[in-house]
């Protein structure tokens, strides 16, 4: 073997391919890695502190910001927490069109997971290709809530107001042609030659240490569990619904891709569900202006998050405020696995791994 | 219309000689004034080629792509130039100032040279080398240096990996470049550029070296730093490879010059294999240019389509697939030719 000396590169935290503000420090020996090093918080803002000194309400466009690209997750997470706090109970209909809006944010976040993985590796036509398809569910949020990206649609009590009529038919189009889009991203990556090479045996993630470590969401599933939050503790109306949970076998890169890729048709199901059995009445629980939860009382509640199990977990004591508010982000422990499941690759394998592993650092570093 | 310019640069050293010039001198003149248009057209024509990429690779992705500046956005391109030229001149302070400012320079001057033994038409060439084959693929391979210059000389840990990968990769798809070139060579017997225009009157070499074809395109993807082999670039996991370093007009040289490796290398894809500037009813510089783009296009479909190959993988793609077949290549090409002979067809 040839003796090279081991040198550091510092992947981010400016570099193009590191979704957000992800410093990962790379030793090097020629072209193999010997060890990642991740940085964290570089876009860390205190969000949990900042929730001590907003009430319950004021708090819940902070929670969209958590996970931007799933922008509904995170809050439909957070009000639920607060509901289970207060014991609210959400009228039927609100409910339904929390699933359909926490669906198409799983989708959206998805399609944004395939189409950084296509430009990270080079891919730029895979970019283009999930950008576009998720425009049309940015379109379907902005007829909803007003606003593309952080709408904040999701309130404690319900949602902050009725579907447009145009509603029904764009959504249930949509959700007819994702089966269409998932044969466009596998025609154009997953069975290309190259596309397989690249992925196939990079990254493996053995499922002893996805336990181990605590890995969630689609990233668990390809190493073999079939884990889902909305199979294995339903919460809202989700033991309602007929869909499957995508599972891989060998935890590698591909194994990921591919789970990402089939989660789009289930959450596609649901939607169709969600539509058909979707009822009318009200959208919101009588909900108190000011909400003072008993003083002394903690919850936790954890919903199924795009990038795996997001927990939060509220003490009160009885003020308007929550005493403390704690999020179990999924993307802060899925990144720990990075050096795991870099060493002994290759400089590039670094950045596939960081695209499949799909971590979302405002929720990393909150 | 088909002796239009071989007519002009009669009538221009005509002229020059009855202006007094010797004729030595007057070749000379000739031979200069045969560069500035070379080098004109090349700037020209990188302008429309750079949009013309922008217009193709936004139909793949189903954008609109450049639309502002002009019909069409043409105008897109110039307006980045003017950008570039007026951009801050950055040298890094560490970086080792003579390597880092003659590596663009060293870069764009070996790919103009490229042109120098292409037939842009009938008789129409800068100089018409007997060796021109094996000109085109030795200067083609210089420009390896100038990547190598820039990597080194940015004193930049993205910059070395870039120029580092550029080096490996280039030596390794160098020897099938040349050895997929070498059936047509033994077919047509001469390295002369122009004899392989005139043997390929009836047949074009794609149908009769179809192999060597698939292996050339690969091969000179690899050595035009194109997708999927745009290792010294990568801008996803280098941020700009051996280029990271480079600001405004040096960087544009870079760009410049890539392009013009581009042009170069599809015009050289259309006289070996395409039949050059022969074909029916059109003037034959028309026709090198209809097949220079017909490849610089499928350049760009391949780029475009697929994913960025990894570094390990690619040496070995060139090494175990692409230098083995393009050998056997060079077997099957001499066995048929010896049983040609020896059927008493050629």
């Amino acid at each position: 073997m040839m003796q090279s000396d081991i040198y550091t590169v510092n992947v981010g935290p400016i570099h193009p391919s590191t979704h957000g503000g992800l410093h990962a420090e790379a030793v090097m020996d020629g072209e193999i890695i010997q060890d990642v090093i991740v940085h964290l918080g570089y876009v860390h803002r205190s969000v949990e502190k900042i929730a001590e000194s907003k009430t319950y309400q004021q708090f819940v466009p902070y929670t969209a910001r958590l996970d931007y690209l799933a922008t509904n997750l995170p809050v439909l997470g957070y009000c639920q927490t607060v509901e289970k706090l207060l014991g609210i109970q959400v009228p039927e209909r609100a409910e339904y069109i929390r699933v359909i809006m926490a669906e198409l944010s799983r989708i959206a976040s998805h399609q944004i997971a395939i189409a950084a993985t296509g430009i990270d590796l080079g891919a730029t036509t895979g970019l283009m290709y999930g950008m576009r398809d998720r425009e049309r569910i940015m379109n379907i949020f902005e007829m909803t809530g007003g606003q593309r990206l952080l709408s904040s649609y999701i309130r404690i009590g319900g949602v902050a107001a009725d579907i447009p009529k145009e509603f029904i038919p764009v959504v249930r189009s949509f959700a007819h042609d994702i089966p269409l889009m998932i044969d466009e991203y596998n025609g154009l990556m997953t069975g290309n030659e190259i596309w397989a090479a690249r992925m196939q045996g990079v990254g493996i993630l053995s499922l002893e240490d996805a336990v181990k470590y605590g890995v969630t969401g689609p990233n668990l599933r390809a190493s073999g569990i079939a884990y889902d939050i909305r199979k294995a503790e339903p919460y809202g109306i989700y033991d309602r619904f007929d869909f499957d949970i995508p599972v891989g076998s060998r935890g590698d890169s591909l194994d990921r891709w591919k789970v990402r890729i089939e989660e789009l048709r289930q959450s596609g199901r649901i939607i169709e569900q969600a539509l058909d059995n979707l009822p009318e009445g009200e959208i919101t629980a009588r909900v108190p202006k000011v909400l003072k939860p008993e003083p002394g009382i903690e919850v936790y509640h954890r919903i199924e998050s795009a990038k795996g199990e997001l927990g939060y977990y509220i003490v009160s004591d009885g003020g308007k405020k929550p005493y403390r508010l704690h999020v179990r982000a999924p993307s802060f422990i899925n990144l720990m696995v990075l050096p795991l499941v870099c060493r002994g690759g290759v400089f590039q394998d670094i950045i596939t791994n960081i695209a499949t592993l799909d971590p979302i650092l405002g929720e990393s570093d909150r | 219309m088909e002796h239009l310019f071989t007519n002009l640069a009669a009538a221009f050293t005509g002229w020059m000689i009855t202006l007094g010039l010797s004729p030595v001198w007057a070749d000379i003149i000739l031979l200069l004034v045969k560069w500035i248009i070379i080098i004109t057209i090349i700037t020209l024509n990188i302008i429309v080629l750079i949009w013309l990429e922008r217009k193709v690779s936004a139909f793949f992705q189903e954008r609109l792509g450049p639309n502002r500046l002009g019909p069409f956005g043409i105008f897109q391109t110039i307006a980045d130039a003017i950008k570039l030229l007026t951009k801050e001149d950055i040298v890094p302070s560490a970086a080792d100032k003579l390597i880092f400012k003659t590596a663009p320079m060293f870069f764009i001057v070996v790919a103009v040279m490229l042109y120098t033994v292409i037939p842009l038409g009938q008789g129409m060439e800068v100089i018409n080398l007997n060796i021109g084959l094996l000109f085109f693929i030795s200067i083609g391979s210089l420009s390896t240096i100038a990547l190598l210059m820039a990597g080194w000389g940015s004193d930049n840990k993205w910059s070395l990996m870039g120029a580092v990968r550029s080096v490996a990769q280039m030596i390794s798809y160098e020897i099938p470049l040349a050895f997929s070139l070498l059936g047509v060579v033994m077919i047509s017997g001469s390295l002369n550029l122009q004899d392989i225009v005139a043997a390929q009157d009836n047949l074009w070499f794609i149908i009769l070296q179809p192999i060597a074809f698939i292996t050339y395109f690969i091969a000179a993807t690899a050595e035009l730093n194109r997708g999927p082999f745009d290792m010294p670039e990568a801008e996803q996991e280098l941020t700009g490879g051996a280029y990271t370093e480079y600001t405004g007009m040096r960087w544009a040289l870079f760009f410049l010059a890539e392009y013009t490796n581009l042009v170069a290398v599809s015009a050289l894809m259309a006289t070996v294999f395409l039949g050059g500037w022969q074909g029916p009813w059109l003037p034959s510089w028309l026709w090198i240019i209809i097949k220079t783009y017909g490849v610089i296009l499928v350049f760009f479909w391949v780029k475009w389509t697929f994913p960025r190959i990894r570094m390990d993988q690619l040496m070995s793609f060139s090494w175990k697939v692409l230098v083995p077949v393009s050998l056997g290549n060079i077997l099957l090409t001499g066995a048929g030719i010896y049983f040609c002979k020896w059927m008493g067809w050629c």
